[in-house]
């Protein structure tokens, strides 16, 4: 993604250094030696593009391995479908342990969706504010600082929810619960804003000059121009933020699970606490018994996490393609 | 109570090289069974063995059951300095933790909603409340289970509405109520010497059980368990030891 926006940055395409590339060289000893040099080099980086893709495949190999033994036998009482059969419960430890994860998996989204809600609307303002208006002088000091907010530890921005926001919030708002969904969710935004702040400054600095200064010759005015043309133009680059930010906020774990009083709870409030999938994972996996039927289903937790994230991304792609294909013509 | 085999082992181990101990968990129940079937020699029980089970191992093993207490574990049920209610019986808060009872004023108290805390389902200690308290039905869907004891108390200290359990020795800036066994006795104060006279009903004796007297290596390690270093550990893992002299050790 940063490559090719990178790329249209200084007006040229890929195509473009293609040709470049291919202009007659005067043949002697030493080009063939820089030949085999630039072979090995190309050889070198796609042998790590490709270890980085294999390791990817490789977690997801082991991480289905350790949940798949629940898809043919039936472990302490629990098969496969046990996590999506009533009672819509999850207490796994227990006389009777329930394994329900609807509330989960309710829980996930409905923290990542208050996430999105906070961060989008606070990042892409920042972004239309420094690509568009900041003077050069004030960009140079806002885009640092956002890295900065960027480079926080997750259980850094946990720990602040945990303690000062959370109890300001239940104040505000005179809440029953000092940790809930809304807590987590805005703790969360910290973690994402950064992100689609980034992405989509870039996506909108990318757009030609040539389309801002047709729009002001027309007539428009600055602001219009940037909401008007710049934007629009620049959706592919934004949606992809979006998307990146939701996958990020998706699996985050450390702030939710410092930040949302992790109960499983079934609900639509936003000031009730909830349980996320991920956090699931980190607070229980330490004293499962190993290979046990709970084992099991945090693993294939694992899985479905790791299956709605790629889906996220994929969708997002594929859409993304579309856009581009619909504004430029090209993908 | 695997967590404390465990330590005790290692522990062990490393001062007695030529001694190898083995610790599997899976349950009170597991360890009880393994005793009649005599692929264990030592097991290790929260609960007290039932008579049923003292005869089959008579009977299987042909020795009498050695019953060892090893160690206490006790909770606290901890309240908001601020919350009127000083004592409950154990019905009161298994209908609180099970939701039957979200508001302060149907137990004596304001009226407000009871906000609940505790522990993650990872601690040996929400077994032991959802067993001994709960008599192991579900917790309430908005039970909020948190890391550790001191985020526990961090929770109650800063929410006037919270409830909680942890260990005994911990809460400094909150209530630990008095419990009642059931509506016709007394409540009973969260102290140690309660605790270790089981007056108090949220405290249990850890068990070593044994077919017949421990002799040779068994016994070595019984005594050494049962001396000031054994029950050190028993302070590090978050039990209490059995007598107070252990405990300033």
């Amino acid at each position: 993604m940063r490559r090719k926006f990178r790329i249209s940055k200084f007006g040229f395409r890929i195509s473009d250094t293609a040709l470049l590339s291919g202009v007659p060289q005067i043949r002697n000893p030493k080009s063939e030696i820089r030949n085999r040099i630039d072979w090995l080099g190309e050889f070198f980086i796609s042998a790590v593009a490709f270890v980085a893709i294999a390791i990817i495949f490789l977690i997801f190999i082991y991480v289905a391995r350790e949940a798949a033994p629940l898809a043919w036998r039936t472990i302490d009482g629990i098969s496969i479908w046990s996590p999506f059969q009533p009672p819509y419960v999850w207490q796994p430890v227990g006389g009777v342990p329930k394994f329900n994860i609807l509330s989960l998996i309710a829980g996930t989204f409905k923290v990542t969706l208050i996430a999105m809600l906070f961060a989008t609307p606070l990042a892409l303002a920042a972004a239309l504010y420094t690509a568009e208006f900041a003077p050069p002088s004030l960009r140079e000091w806002i885009k640092p600082a956002v890295e900065v907010l960027a480079g926080i530890p997750s259980v850094v921005v946990g720990f602040f929810v945990l303690i000062v926001l959370a109890s300001w919030l239940q104040d505000a708002f005179s809440l029953q619960f000092r940790l809930n969904a809304l807590s987590a969710g805005i703790g969360l935004a910290f973690a994402v804003i950064p992100l689609i702040y980034t992405v989509s400054e870039e996506a909108l600095t990318s757009v030609p000059k040539l389309y801002r200064e047709a729009s002001l010759a027309l007539g428009a005015s600055k602001a219009q121009t940037a909401i008007r043309v710049v934007l629009p133009s620049a959706s592919p680059g934004i949606f992809a933020a979006l998307v990146l930010g939701f996958g990020r906020a998706i699996g985050e774990t450390m702030i939710v699970l410092l930040a949302s009083g992790n109960a499983a709870t079934l609900s639509l409030s936003p000031f009730v606490p909830v349980r996320t999938l991920s956090a699931t994972i980190a607070s229980e996996l330490g004293e499962v018994v190993f290979g046990g039927g709970h084992y099991r289903v945090l693993f294939l937790i694992g899985v479905i996490l790791f299956i709605i994230t790629s889906v996220i991304n994929w969708m997002g792609s594929r859409y993304n393609r579309r856009l581009r294909q619909r504004l430029f013509g090209t993908a | 109570m695997l967590q404390i085999g465990q330590r005790w082992a290692e522990v062990y181990m490393k001062d007695h090289p030529a001694v190898t101990i083995q610790v599997t968990g899976g349950g009170s129940g597991t360890g009880i069974a393994a005793l009649v079937n005599g692929t264990t020699q030592i097991c290790q029980s929260s609960r007290p063995m039932k008579d049923e089970e003292k005869a089959s191992v008579k009977q299987q093993r042909n020795a009498e059951v050695i019953e060892i207490p090893v160690a206490v574990d006790a909770l606290a049920v901890y309240l908001n300095k601020q919350n009127s209610i000083d004592h409950m019986t154990m019905e009161q808060i298994r209908r609180i933790f099970q939701g039957e009872i979200t508001n302060w004023k149907d137990v004596g108290g304001a009226n407000a909603n009871i906000v609940l805390y505790g522990r993650e389902n990872n601690s040996g200690t929400y077994v032991f409340f959802k067993e001994h308290v709960l008599a192991n039905g579900d917790f309430a869907e908005r039970y909020q289970p948190l890391g550790g004891t001191a985020a526990v108390i961090n929770a109650v200290v800063k929410d006037v509405n919270g409830i909680g359990y942890g260990g005994i020795g911990y809460a400094t800036d909150l209530k630990a109520i008095s419990v009642a066994k059931d509506a016709a006795s007394g409540p009973v104060a969260p102290t140690m010497e309660n605790a270790l006279s089981k007056r108090y009903p949220l405290s249990r004796f850890l068990y070593w059980y044994t077919a017949g007297p421990p002799v040779g290596t068994i016994k070595d390690l019984v005594d050494w368990v049962l001396g000031p270093q054994g029950q050190n550990v028993v302070k590090d893992v978050g039990f209490y030891p059995l007598k107070d002299g252990a405990q300033s050790q």
